[in-house]
């Protein structure tokens, strides 16, 4: 079990912000939803929409170092499993 | 026929000629928008607002007679974060369930410049939010496109009038949490509005 959770601990850690920076390192806070613009081309007027995309921010980040550091401190309450030679004696 | 008919017959001419038109900004197309950006030392927040009508009646031979009023719905506020926007239209905040309408209507023009089809002017008018009215002074672009109508709706003929102002407001003057969360929620709000209106012509 500690090893497990040390292992999760380590993709969070890692993995949390592959994909902040992997998706254009947001310095904001998450976004859902995207600003489009498009031009009018009659009336100069840049039209503003939103489109649905997963950005993810400094929160998101924040909350996968915490989680690697809760799942790393949680793995300190389990002991290292025993190796059959030291059971033997 | 005689002088004394034609002259009632060229004035009544004249008149519908120059007489302003009255344009619908309820843009089916749905670019009109309103632009918002807060800036303050520790968080920016930039977000617009489609849901935009009004009508503005305007005459290119005497822009400064121009009257209006404009209103955005509050509910159409966005920004990307969904948290935010949930804040944004809560009660702490615009409350967009009390006061569903941002609105300005103009009550007089100065220093009108006309140079072709495009007037500048110093709009002063009412601007409503969050139930509060206040009386703000605004440099507006009036941009006049005869005949553009149906480029844009093409089953529809008429003149469209695109209407471009940038102004700061102050969200303690309408009582949005004075004094407060300064460093996360700039007190002062950079607003952009670039809109057209259309006014049909048979």
């Amino acid at each position: 079990m500690k090893r497990v959770l040390q292992i999760l601990a380590l993709v969070a850690a890692l993995g949390v912000p592959a994909v902040w920076l992997a998706t254009g390192a947001n310095r904001g806070w998450t976004k859902t939803s995207v600003p489009v613009k498009t031009l009018d081309e009659v009336t100069g007027i840049e039209g503003i929409s939103y489109q649905k995309k997963f950005l993810p921010g400094v929160d998101f980040l924040g909350a996968g170092f915490g989680g690697a550091a809760v799942l790393a401190g949680a793995s300190l309450f389990f002991r290292k499993p025993k190796n059959k030679n030291q059971q033997k004696q | 026929m005689k002088l004394t008919h034609i002259i009632p017959l060229i004035s009544l001419a004249t008149a519908v000629y120059a007489a302003p038109q009255s344009f619908d900004f309820k843009d089916p197309k749905g670019v009109n928008n309103a632009v918002f950006k807060l800036d303050a030392p520790l968080e920016s927040i930039n977000g617009s607002a489609s849901g935009i009508s009004g009508t503005v009646s305007f005459d290119l031979e005497n822009p400064a007679a121009t009257t209006g009023k404009i209103v955005v719905a509050a509910e159409s506020l966005t920004v990307p974060n969904p948290m935010q926007k949930e804040h944004l239209h809560g009660a702490n905040w615009l409350d967009v369930a009390k006061y569903p309408e941002i609105s300005f209507e103009t009550k007089s023009l100065a220093n009108v410049k006309t140079d072709g089809n495009v007037t500048t002017a110093d709009v002063t008018g009412t601007f409503s939010l969050h139930g509060v009215a206040k009386e703000i002074t605004v440099l507006v672009k009036f941009t006049y496109l005869k005949d553009k109508l149906a480029s844009r709706v093409p089953n529809l003929k008429g003149d469209l009038l695109v209407i471009r102002a940038n102004f700061v407001i102050n969200r303690e003057d309408f009582n949005i949490n004075k004094g407060q969360y300064e460093d996360k929620v700039s007190p002062t709000i950079d607003l952009s509005l670039s809109i057209a209106g259309a006014a049909i012509t048979k």
